[in-house]
Order: structure tokens, then sequence, then C-alpha cells
């Protein structure tokens, strides 16, 4: 796998008018690696998932990707350029099929503009052979292909979760962002999407970043973890230095006087 | 040899059975039973085509009489006879002299709507929910108040009459499948996927890589042609075309036909609209002989509100018959 950045992040901060939700972040990742953000509640990880897609505008700091000045760029245009993600409480397009779910995320990369389609020419069929064919890939990719036309709302939570995943998938990212992926998940499903994240990883040539609370998660698939703590990086590393270190251990914890208590 | 998918045989069927209908209404029915067959297929394309902006988009757009009243006007003066428009308007040289069929005064019409479509969508559009109904009620007012102060080009309140009546079952229903096919095409391509995704979760659309405000105004734009088009018809029909029939009231009829079909879903739109505009037509003579007008309304309103407390999601939800789908296998 090559050597070259996939994402350079200098400087960052985001404010929500007087609260600071994120000051002076960095980090850089390179292609094909693995990283995961780990941090207390309301530690400005989501915040972070926010700047990097486009949904939210940093009041400082920049972010490159793949040497591109991306700081002020909107989500789509981040989507076009291989920058995709998932979010913490699950934003599917309810009332559509698990299917359209996944076609609807293809569409801005290999769908057709209107003429074409209301002129259905052969150029406009066949880009949507090419869809349907890219769809059922993901769908059996991730199990998918029974539910394929249920509306995506009737899912239980954990297929839900997939079908996230599965559309952030067909925006053909180099960059995947992961926010919390196994919320909500029992540990059996947990454990297959430990398999999945791994095996997209490695058959799509991933760089995946990943915000998780579950540490099995975290210390089984990252080879690299940073840790925030109240907009603040607090720690950077390999799995079992993140483990040892005593202020990760306190943020996580609280203070050792009030942990005394508990 | 390939087969014919059963659901494409079914929109021949109806393509057929529309066109037999057509043929034989013309024959048999008296002048009035065939006005109101030309005013349902006129609420048809309002209805399918405000579902393209309302039901596919999510945006909830009272403007569409406002679309009708630029393309109703615009194919007027383009079909009114040169004689007349030396009596009763001051148009500027070149256009007193042009008369023109009505295919290519209907299509300038419906152009006309949708560019304008465009023009108020860049404001318009950066609002959502309420604030977008309401910028759109504005619009719809404001184009009430300019044709009605335009008296030198639409004769202002009094309105344009004797306008030729081009207006027959063929345009109407040629139009109506046309706004069928569209929508139909659309709603089953990749092209709407986008525009259902964006209504369902504008942020996640967003986050695929869907041109968010592009898309939109496009959705938009295409209601207002077919509105335009309609507009065009409705003035044929009736002869006659007055600031006063592109009201609120009028809004709210289409509103209620895309609300009560089911968002997003075109067999919904095509039901909602002959069950409505059949019963207002109906209800006129009665409303007449009894001197108590708003029976229609009233029976619409009801259900309406029948509707929303026991079937939020419309008759038809957001989807389609199963028949008349595709089934992917
Ligand atoms: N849109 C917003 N407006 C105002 N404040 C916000 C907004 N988004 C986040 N915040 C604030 O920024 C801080 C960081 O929030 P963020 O969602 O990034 O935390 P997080 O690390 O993802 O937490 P969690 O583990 O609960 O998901 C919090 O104090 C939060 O209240
Ligand atoms: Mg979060």
């Amino acid at each position: 796998m090559s050597d070259s950045v996939c994402l350079a992040v200098n400087g960052l901060e985001k404010r929500f008018g007087g609260v600071v939700a994120l000051t002076d972040y960095d980090i850089e990742i390179r292609s094909g690696e693995l990283v995961g953000l780990i941090g207390p509640n309301g530690a400005g990880k989501t915040t972070v998932f926010n700047l990097l897609s486009g949904v939210l505008k940093p009041t400082r700091g920049t972010i490159f990707f793949k040497g591109q000045d991306i700081t002020r760029f909107r989500p789509d245009q981040n989507a076009v350029l291989g920058i995709a993600r998932t979010f913490q409480n699950i934003r599917l397009f309810n009332a559509l099929s698990v299917k359209d779910n996944i076609k609807a995320a293809l569409h801005p990369h290999m769908g057709c503009g209107l003429w074409k389609t209301v002129l259905n020419v052969p150029g406009y069929r066949r880009s949507e052979r090419r869809i349907e064919d890219k769809s059922r890939e993901f769908l059996d990719l991730l199990g998918l292909l029974e539910v394929e036309n249920e509306p995506a709302e009737n899912l239980p939570y954990g297929l839900q979760r997939r079908v996230e995943i599965g559309r952030a998938l067909a925006v053909n990212p180099s960059l995947l962002l992961l926010d919390e992926p196994a919320a909500g998940l029992n540990p059996n499903e947990t454990e297959d999407l430990i398999q999945t994240i791994r095996t997209l990883h490695q058959r799509y040539n991933l760089t995946i970043f990943l915000v998780e609370h579950d540490m099995r998660v975290i210390m089984t698939i990252c080879s690299r973890i940073q840790v925030l703590d109240m907009g603040h990086i607090l720690a950077e590393g390999d799995p079992v230095s993140i483990r040892k270190n005593s202020r990760v251990i306190a943020a996580y914890l609280g203070q050792p006087e009030s942990s005394a208590h508990a | 040899m390939k087969r014919i998918p059963l659901h494409q045989i079914w929109y021949f069927v109806f393509v057929l059975s529309g066109a037999v209908f057509v043929f034989i209404a013309r024959s048999t029915f008296n002048e009035y039973i065939l006005s109101i067959i030309n005013f349902v297929g006129i609420y048809i394309i309002l209805a399918v085509s405000l579902n393209i902006t309302n039901g596919f988009t999510g945006l909830f757009s009272l403007g569409h009489p406002g679309f009708m009243a630029i393309g109703g006007y615009m194919t007027s003066v383009l079909t009114f006879p040169v004689a007349k428009k030396a009596m009763f308007l001051e148009l500027p040289g070149w256009l007193s002299h042009l008369a023109l069929p009505f295919l290519p005064a209907l299509l300038i019409g419906g152009v006309c709507a949708s560019l304008t479509a465009f023009v108020i969508g860049v404001p318009v559009l950066r609002l959502r929910g309420h604030y977008l109904a309401v910028a759109t009620l504005g619009f719809l007012i404001i184009v009430q108040v300019l044709i009605t102060n335009w008296e030198s080009v639409t004769r202002g309140p009094l309105g344009m009459n004797g306008l030729p009546a081009l207006t027959h079952l063929w345009w109407v229903y040629a139009w109506v499948v046309i706004t069928l096919y569209v929508s139909w095409k659309i709603k089953f391509s990749s092209y709407g996927r986008s525009m259902l995704a964006i209504r369902e979760d504008p942020l996640a659309a967003q986050c695929v890589g869907t041109r968010l405000f592009r898309t939109r105004v496009v959705s938009l734009a295409l209601g207002a042609f077919f509105a335009g088009i309609a507009g065009g018809l409705w003035a044929h029909l009736v002869t006659a075309i007055t600031p006063a029939s592109f009201s609120l009231v009028l809004a709210f009829h289409i509103v209620v036909m895309v609300v009560v079909g089911g968002s997003g879903s075109i067999s919904g739109a095509f039901v909602a609209a002959v069950l409505f505009s059949t019963i207002t037509e109906l209800f006129r003579p009665l409303e007449e002989s009894l001197d108590a007008y708003g029976i229609g309304e009233i029976l619409m309103a009801l259900i309406l509100i029948l509707i929303l407390i026991y079937r939020p999601t419309g008759i038809f939800g957001t989807r389609e018959p199963g028949f008349l789908t595709a089934k992917s296998t």
C-alpha cells in the first residue's frame, strides 16, 4: 500500500457561538491506514467528522485531502472527491428501499442527467444497468440481498447500520468516516461488523477513520488511535500505548478523587 | 426472443384505453360533460406535475398556480388573433403581428413558466419547510399583482376574453400522457432516486454527493413547465383568462390532491385529481341551484382532514401499485 498522505488537518477549530467544540486539532492519515478516534461524550468527535465531510465549516485551520485544500468544500464536493461517511444517529432515506438507498448514492457518480433520462437514450439505459449491478455488489457484500426491497425504516437497527455503510461505499470513497458504527449492536453483530470493516478495508483499498465507544472494536482493528477530550487532542498512538496512557484513563474514568468515591 | 414485461403491457393498455375513451367521448358526450372531462385532465396534469416538486423532492410549494398563470397568459398572448390584438392590447410591434399555432404557443408558455422557476428558485429555494411555503405563496401573489397591473399586455383585472377555443380532449390527454410518462420515467430512474433522497434526508443526500440546490431548482422548474402547459390548456378551454383564476384556492386544490394521493405517488396524484376535480365539477350545478357555494370545497377539506388523521401518508404513500412497477428479479 502506498505511503502517500490521504488526509492532513492543521490547527482546526470549531466554535458554536461561545462554545468551543474543537481547538488545535491536527491529524495526518496515510492512505490505507485504519485510525480510531475516541473520547468521552461531548469530546468533539462527531464535530471532527462534520468538519471533514464538509457538513460544518471550521472557524480556523485547514483540511487537505490528497494534497487538495478542501477546507471550504461542500459535502457533495467532498463526496465526489472520495470522502464518504456514516452518521452516529443513522440517517437513511427511510421511505426508500434498501436497494434504492444504495442506488441513490450511486447517482452522483454514475447516473445520467434529466434529459438523457426522459429521452431514454441508450447511454441512460446502460448507466441504469451499471448502477443496478453495482448496487447488487454492495448488497451482496453486506448481506442485504434478502431485504433489498424493504423500506429502510422497517429494518432492525443492526441492518440499518449496514445499509448506511453500504450507502457510504457506493460513493466509491478512498476515505471512509465511520461514526460509532457499533453503537446499538449486540456482541454478535459487533463481531460481524469488525469482520466487515476489515474486509472492506482490504477489498476497496480504503483509508478508514473510525469513531467508536466500543473499545474492543477500536483496539482490535485500529493501527493508531487518537484521543479527544473537551475539544483537545489528549493523546495519540498505537492501541497498547493508549491503553496504558494515564491521562486517557483519567479522562475516561473521571478525576482520580471522584473515581475514589465510585 | 425477449418477453415484454407485464408492467409495460399495462402502460400500453392504459394509453390505448385512454385513446379509445377520448375517441368515443368526443362523439357521444355533450359539450358540458366534455368540458368536465377536459378539466379533470388539466387537474391531472397539475397534480402529477406538482407531485414532482412537492412529492419527489419534498419542496412544499404553493406557487403552482403562479406558474400556470405565466404559461396561460403567455400562450394566450401568442395565439390571440392579430386583429383582436390590435383592438384590445398594446403589444410591442413584433408581438402584435404574431399569432402562433397552439403547440408552439403552449411550449413557449411552459418554457417561460420554467424559466421563471429558475429565477425565483435562486432566492426561494434557500428556504425550508414553512418558510418555503410562505415564499412561494408570496410568488403567487406577486404574479397576480403583476398581471393585474400590466394592463397593456394582460388587460388587467378584466382578463382576456374571446381566446380561440383550441383546447379539446386530444390536446389535454396527450399532455396527461406526457406528464405521466415524464414523471414516471424520473421516479424510476437514478435521477428520481436522488430527488427522493433529498426529500428523505437532504444532509445525508448531500453527503453522498447529491447537488442539493441544483436538483431542487430542476424539480421546481420541471413542475413549473407542466403547470405552464396546463395554464395554456385551461385558457383555451375556458376561452378566457383572468388573474383571479390563479388563486390560492387553486393552489390549495392541487396541494390537497398531492397530499391525499400520497406525496411522491404518481398514481396517488392521478387518482386524487380525478376524484376531487370530478367532485368539484359535479357539485357546481348543485351549488348554483341551491345558491350554496362552497359545498365542493367543504367536502374536499373534510376528505383532507380525514386522510390526514387516518392515513397521514396519503392513499398510496409514496409508492405505486405493484402491478405497474417492474419487479426486479
Ligand atoms: N450544531 C451544534 N451546535 C452547537 N453545539 C454543538 C453542535 N454540535 C456539537 N456541539 C457541541 O460541541 C461539543 C462536541 O460535540 P460532538 O457531537 O462533537 O461530541 P462527540 O464527541 O461526538 O460526543 P458523543 O460521544 O456524545 O457523540 C458538545 O459540547 C456539543 O454540545
Ligand atoms: Mg458523536
